[in-house]
């Protein structure tokens, strides 16, 4: 076969069309990659299959009153969720309206002018930071620092408010007011950090055509700043909610692991998460089944939890940041 | 037309009041807000340096003390036992974050590779990069689940059941971060070499390999780091054990499970070691942090 690129020998080496084994290379190595990259689908869809088929029984058995069943029997084969549904998302909410606040009002803290760049910058770093300690490691901290401490206050409360359905219980060791705050202390890094990258989206002239109208400083930040981040902020409290509904070990440290549903702020209670991970290791094989279908229950909410977010996230797109 | 006559006195209209009201409602809701803002960023920073202060007096006792060797390498205590250490926990730590390693980043740069330089539009890339996403909004005691269903409920709780586990939840973070990190070399540089006769392979592994590596780095750090704090996935695949590991097919002990484990236990001795365990572990994972925003940074 003669050289089409004749010219490229008599050039210079270092220029000229791949040789035969160079597109061979290219061939095996693209056909590699190919193929990393279908991995990841295909376990992504082995999970959800090898899981599904796993609570297959359970859901043919219990059908839909595993959802609304209160029970969680072994011995006489009664398997319900609602109560660790009702525990998910009650604990899950609290969190996030404390740590939703408080990492929003941090945000608000290291991109509005309160401190100098520089030490904000060290802050967010610390906030990072936050969000690197594992989840045991708070679960650890709840159980010796935080229970002691709030059980004077839970105390006095369930004494002197014991009629409000939120105090209705003592608080005896593990319940839902250290469940949350602890998982309110493990959103709020993730809450702060993305919400600062949305406000530092915002261009600087919007912040300085605000002042330059005369607003104070507070003006500026809840009529201009915060509703141009607002999809950002949406997306934050999303995450975060997410995080919350998957949590796992500090609420089986925290939560009490009881069965029932409660509004008391100090009653044990359950997560789907905690469940599977308390129940899991000596369950036997009618129970797995049971807590497949559990997993399942769970992912289907956080999968739910996560399309309403992206909704609610376009429409503020839409409404407040002017872009379609 | 009327005209009116004007006076220089009637024209002139008096001055706004300029200066900052300190008393006005407007200028007190600001600053009541502003005082709001610093207690609840003071509020904020109580619990972490609650949590960092119990770490370093709880467990920094033990580790900083006369018994470091014992700590790091003996076995846990049993019961009413004194003294012991975390040995096995470390090291089964270690292996399982090596074995979730080796199997998560050379397939998630690999993908990466696909999805953002070899064919970005493609419906693989696309559905790939959407499921590395979907996957990350995945509690993780999910791949606890599913590898029990896969490994654990044929053969039995084993290392690699726990570090299978983990590569579950290491691939996404690499996928994700290699793609992005790729992403930033410019088309330019690539274009060049295209233009000097280099085939996509080539591209890849003499220009975007090597100029993305600071951030692939930086990714894949963080993603080892995530998969060393993980405890949800290894409860039931890995579950723990006592001693060392021997082999990988066997249950393998790991730091944050053996937290767990003691952190219920009735005996002060056990809860010590589950602070020290907090303190090795959080300080391996701050490594790799470090380390990963080290890498990072950019090169000025």
């Amino acid at each position: 076969m003669t050289n089409m690129f004749e010219a490229a020998d008599s050039v210079s080496p270092i220029s000229g069309p791949p040789r035969a084994l160079e597109y061979a290379n290219d061939r095996i190595f693209r056909g590699i990659a190919w193929t990393s990259a279908f991995l990841v689908i295909a376990l992504t869809g082995f999970i959800l299959w090898e899981v599904g088929r796993q609570a297959a029984p359970a859901i043919q058995a219990y059908g839909l009153g595993f959802i609304t069943g209160t029970e969680w029997n072994v011995n006489q084969g009664e398997f319900g969720v609602l109560p660790e549904i009702w525990g998910t998302l009650y604990s899950s909410l609290l969190a996030l309206a404390l740590g939703g606040l408080f990492g929003i009002a941090i945000a608000i803290f290291l991109t509005q002018d309160f401190i100098h760049h520089r030490l904000a910058m060290i802050f967010r770093t610390v906030i990072e930071m936050l969000a690197a300690i594992p989840s045991v490691v708070f679960g650890l901290w709840g159980i010796y620092i935080l229970i002691p401490l709030l059980k004077p206050g839970a105390e006095w409360l369930h004494d002197q408010l014991g009629w409000f359905p939120l105090f209705s219980t003592d608080l005896a060791g593990p319940g839902m007011a250290p469940a949350a705050l602890v998982l309110a202390i493990m959103i709020l890094p993730t809450v702060a950090a993305i919400t600062v990258d949305a406000f530092h989206r915002i261009p600087y002239k919007i912040k300085e055509a605000a002042y330059g109208m005369g607003t104070t400083r507070w003006e500026a930040i809840l009529k201009v700043m915060v509703p141009t981040a607002s999809s950002g902020i949406l997306a934050a409290l999303v995450l975060g909610f997410g995080r919350a509904l998957g949590e796992t070990m500090a609420l089986a440290m925290l939560i009490g692991n009881a069965n029932q549903i409660s509004l008391s702020l100090f009653s044990p209670a359950n997560t789907l998460a905690s469940l599977l991970a308390s129940t899991f290791p000596e369950a036997g094989h009618l129970e797995v089944q049971a807590l497949m279908y559990a997993a399942l229950v769970l992912l289907a909410i956080t999968f739910l939890v996560n399309v309403m977010g992206q909704m609610v996230q376009q429409y503020t797109i839409r409404k407040f940041e002017g872009k379609r | 037309m009327n005209t009116v006559d004007l006076t220089v006195d009637e024209a002139e209209r008096p001055l706004p009041q300029l200066a900052r009201q300190g008393l006005e409602v407007r200028a007190l809701k600001s600053g009541i807000l502003t005082g709001l803002t610093w207690l609840t960023a003071a509020l904020a920073a109580i619990p972490l340096i609650s949590v960092i202060y119990m770490l370093l007096m709880q467990g920094g006792a033990r580790l900083f003390g006369t018994g470091v060797v014992e700590v790091l390498t003996g076995l846990p205590p049993a019961g009413f036992e004194q003294g012991g250490g975390i040995g096995p926990a470390i090291v089964g730590t270690l292996a399982m974050v090596g074995i979730a390693s080796l199997i998560s980043i050379p397939l998630g740069i690999l993908a990466a590779i696909y999805n953002g330089v070899l064919e970005p539009r493609s419906w693989t890339a696309n559905t790939s990069r959407f499921l590395a996403k979907v996957l990350t909004g995945v509690p993780s005691i999910m791949a606890g689940v599913f590898v029990y269903a896969v490994l654990v409920a044929h053969w039995g709780y084993s290392a690699w059941a726990g570090g299978l586990a983990l590569a579950v939840l290491m691939l996404r973070t690499v996928v994700l971060a290699a793609e992005e990190a790729m992403a930033q070399v410019p088309q330019r540089m690539k274009d060049a070499a295209y233009g000097m006769g280099c085939t996509r392979t080539q591209v890849i592994w003499k220009v975007v390999l090597p100029t993305g590596l600071p951030g692939i780095l930086t990714g894949v750090l963080l993603a080892v780091a995530g998969a060393a704090g993980e405890s949800a996935p290894l409860l039931f695949t890995a579950l723990f054990s006592n001693y060392y590991i021997s082999q990988l097919s066997e249950p393998t002990a790991s730091l944050s499970i053996l937290i767990y484990n003691f952190s219920g236990m009735p005996f002060p001795n056990q809860i010590e070691l589950a602070w020290t365990a907090s303190l090795v572990l959080v300080l391996m994972v701050l490594g790799f942090n470090i380390l990963a925003r080290l890498i990072g940074q950019p090169k000025v």
